[in-house]
């Protein structure tokens, strides 16, 4: 961890560190009970926290050892991460054993497979600490300048509300009930080989252009899939959407027709269904244009090939990851569950996935641990005035360099969809396979 | 059982009649298959018939994963497509296996050299299957070797795009997989032909043709009936190969029951399961008729 040395430390180290003690070392004199009454947040520490374990299930961009290190280090209690292979899995696991999870972290779309569930602790907005100064993108589906964010797909506020405590129903309006607390999200758009293209590219309808054909890439799988042809469609005007993140049975219909001729015509060199893929597609030249994610343009980048990731005048393609708790939590393991999650959100953890390409949904706190320059860099659309490192360590802008598309708002207010799953999910996922036979 | 055995005195043992010896033999084994296969699989048949939706089924009565199995031109397609592969990749690998196996247990001489021989076929082995795949791009890529050198020769002025993420680039994957135990298995089988049978037919004047239609062929069966199960029941099972080399392109029944564990929708799944395990034994059970295994493993 190069970055340690210009972050400040973590907040409840200096904490402590201001009575002299740390709090390991007070349970160890066993006069916990004593001092704590003379420090902030008592409650959790009082007891026998050093044995708590709380098991985080998240994927590989969440679960990352570094940041395990650290919350261990702040935390007095433990905390495992697991990594789930793939969205499947990981879904499975926390519906079949949910007792075998703590906290997770996931796409909102993922959220109406445990609508009626009650596999998911509603967590009190009292109990998360840093609601207010959360964006309100989440809190209330709006922009800053207080217009209403884009609600076509999943948008973040369809899932971010429990209407009640019993956690059966999702509430479009604020209540005291989260389904999760926002983590990260991101806008995202296609990445381009300029040095292959040659021309610049401002619309998603690019996708389908036949000057490409056989040079473009979609993501696999349903949902991401058609979310980024249906951009693309609507782009050309070959098919027009009440709301292209939840079609209807015809528009399904009409978009897996469009696509198909497309596919039949060459257009597509192949769909990328994780990280490495897409990264090894767009690198090794195979692909000039597909959908992708901002950590992998970054690595295509670190390899020293140029990679372009800017919006399109339709908008990017949004999303959003929230951690949720499970339902089967109480006690001192549901309290320290939600210090983890205030944790995570404290701003160490979201400067360091900053520093990949995501958003954190407390800027202020990220903030903080950034330098003045990497947070210009990274949410003000500034340029860098030193060497941009990634959070591994490794050089991966020079000093000059700005962000693809701007400043935090210049991107994710210009969402065209979110991710999405559907309410016709069922009959797309049957359509969609007929796609993939053409 | 051990439990029953040693709690029962010693001139008690030959109460136990031969019948019910075999039944406690069996009973291990029988007890795992009915709680390991049988009964999972009966509750996927069960499954088949529930009405689902975003990961949940339903106990209610639906027929139109089986509806949709019967009547869509999509099983046609992905069966068809299914078909395909395993009827190419077993023609070559049998043309490629019998080759390979022939000259190695014939005109090799030196037990040595056909060990190693037969050792070198494994080589690509060595690494593990998602690096083998990744593997191909260097190769069959628009960038890839092969292109390079089309290219250089001026055959052709634009890559050749069809080598990789195409129907051909998952042919290639699988014959470079699964020629080995095709070679295995044919190899096997020549081995226990004696040489003398050979040479009394070199004797009598039979040409080389002649020894392998009339003698090697024959003897070989078993071999061959093995081999291709093996071949027949990879390229039906497998997703792995499929999607890796055609970029997802390519719908086989295998991607198309994960296509739908993956969005949670699991009747359908079940239903095009139980009809591809049906397909797959009928086509083992076949084959099966070709060799006698338990009078292979005996030899």
């Amino acid at each position: 961890m190069t970055d340690a040395t210009t972050t400040p430390s973590y907040k409840y180290k200096s904490a402590s560190a201001k009575t002299g003690l740390s709090r390991r070392a007070l349970l160890k004199t066993g006069a916990a009970a004593a001092a704590a009454s003379a420090l902030p947040a008592p409650m959790l520490w009082a007891q026998n926290i050093k044995d708590i374990t709380i098991t985080h299930i998240g994927q590989s961009y969440s679960t990352i050892p570094q940041i395990a290190e650290k919350a261990n280090e702040d935390l007095d209690f433990e905390v495992v991460m697991q990594t789930a292979p793939d969205t499947t899995t990981h879904v499975n696991r926390l519906l079949t054993q949910p007792d075998t999870v703590d906290v997770t972290d996931m796409p909102n779309t993922n959220m109406k497979y445990f609508l009626g569930r009650g596999v998911l602790m509603p967590v009190p907005v009292s109990a998360y600490k840093y609601w207010d100064q959360t964006l309100s993108l989440f809190v209330d589906g709006t922009y800053p300048d207080g217009t209403a964010a884009s609600l076509e797909g999943y948008a973040p506020i369809k899932s971010q509300y429990w209407k009640d405590e019993s956690a059966q129903e999702f509430s479009l309006t604020p209540t005291d009930y989260l389904v999760g607390v926002p983590m990260y999200y991101n806008a995202d758009t296609l990445g381009i080989r300029p040095d292959l293209i040659g021309r610049p590219i401002d619309s998603w309808g690019e996708l389908l252009n036949p000057e490409f054909a056989g040079k473009v890439a979609l993501q696999d799988g349903v949902s991401t899939g058609i979310a980024d042809a249906a951009m693309a469609l609507e782009a050309l005007g070959e098919v027009t959407y009440v709301d292209k993140g939840n079609m209807t049975k015809a528009e399904i219909d009409a978009t897996i027709e469009k696509l198909i001729e497309y596919k039949k015509a060459g257009q597509f060199r192949s769909f990328w269904s994780n990280f490495d893929q897409s990264v090894q597609l767009m690198a090794s030249g195979e692909v000039e244009l597909q959908s992708m994610w901002s950590p992998a343009v970054t690595e295509v980048r670190t390899r020293g090939i140029e990679c372009t990731y800017q919006g399109m005048k339709e908008g990017y393609r949004g999303w959003y990851i929230m951690m949720s708790a499970m339902n089967h939590l109480e006690g001192l393991k549901r309290d320290c569950a939600i210090e983890y999650m205030n944790w995570v959100n404290a701003g160490w953890a979201g400067a360091f996935i900053s520093r990949q390409g995501f958003y954190n949904s407390v800027p202020d706190n990220a903030k903080e641990f950034m330098t003045a320059d990497e947070y210009g860099y990274w949410y003000e659309g500034k340029a860098a005035q030193g060497d941009i490192l990634n959070p591994f360590g490794k050089v991966m802008e020079k000093a000059g360099a700005t962000r693809d598309g701007g400043a935090l708002w210049d991107r994710m207010g210009n969402i065209g969809i979110w991710n999405t799953l559907m309410d016709e999910d069922r009959y797309l996922v049957r359509q969609w396979q007929d796609f993939l036979s053409a | 059982m051990p439990a029953a055995q040693s709690a029962a005195p010693p001139h008690q043992r030959q109460v136990l009649s031969p019948k019910v010896a075999s039944w406690l033999q069996v009973a291990p084994m029988a007890v795992i298959f009915t709680l390991m296969v049988l009964i999972p699989l009966a509750i996927i048949f069960v499954v088949s018939f529930l009405d689902y939706d975003f990961a949940q089924v339903f106990p209610e009565l639906y027929l139109g994963s089986w509806v949709d199995l019967f009547t869509s031109q999509l099983t046609l397609n992905l069966y068809a497509l299914t078909f395909k592969f395993v009827a190419i990749v077993w023609v070559v690998t049998f043309v490629l296996g019998f080759c390979i196996a022939y000259f190695l247990s014939f005109h090799v001489r030196s037990g040595a050299l056909r060990l190693l021989l037969m050792a070198a076929i494994a080589i690509p082995f060595w690494t593990s299957g998602p690096i083998r795949m990744v593997s191909w791009v260097p190769l069959l890529g628009r960038e890839g070797l092969i292109n390079q050198a089309l290219m250089g020769l001026h055959l052709t002025s634009e890559p050749v795009t069809w080598l990789m993420y195409s129907e051909f680039a998952v042919l290639v994957a699988y014959i470079n997989l699964l020629t080995m135990p095709m070679v295995a298995a044919m190899a096997n089988s020549m081995a226990k032909i004696p040489h003398s049978v050979i040479q009394a037919a070199k004797d009598a004047g039979a040409s080389e043709g002649q020894i392998i239609r009339d003698i090697i062929f024959p003897l070989i069966k078993p071999g061959i009936a093995i081999g291709s199960i093996f071949v027949v029941t990879a390229v039906m099972g497998d997703v792995f190969i499929v999607k890796q080399m055609s970029g997802s392109q390519v719908n086989t029944v295998g991607m198309s029951i994960v296509t739908e564990l993956n969005a949670f929708m699991y009747p359908p799944a079940a239903a095009k399961s139980i009809v591809l395990l049906v397909i797959v034994l009928s086509i083992v059970g076949l084959l099966l008729r070709f060799a006698d295994i338990r009078k292979e493993l005996q030899k």
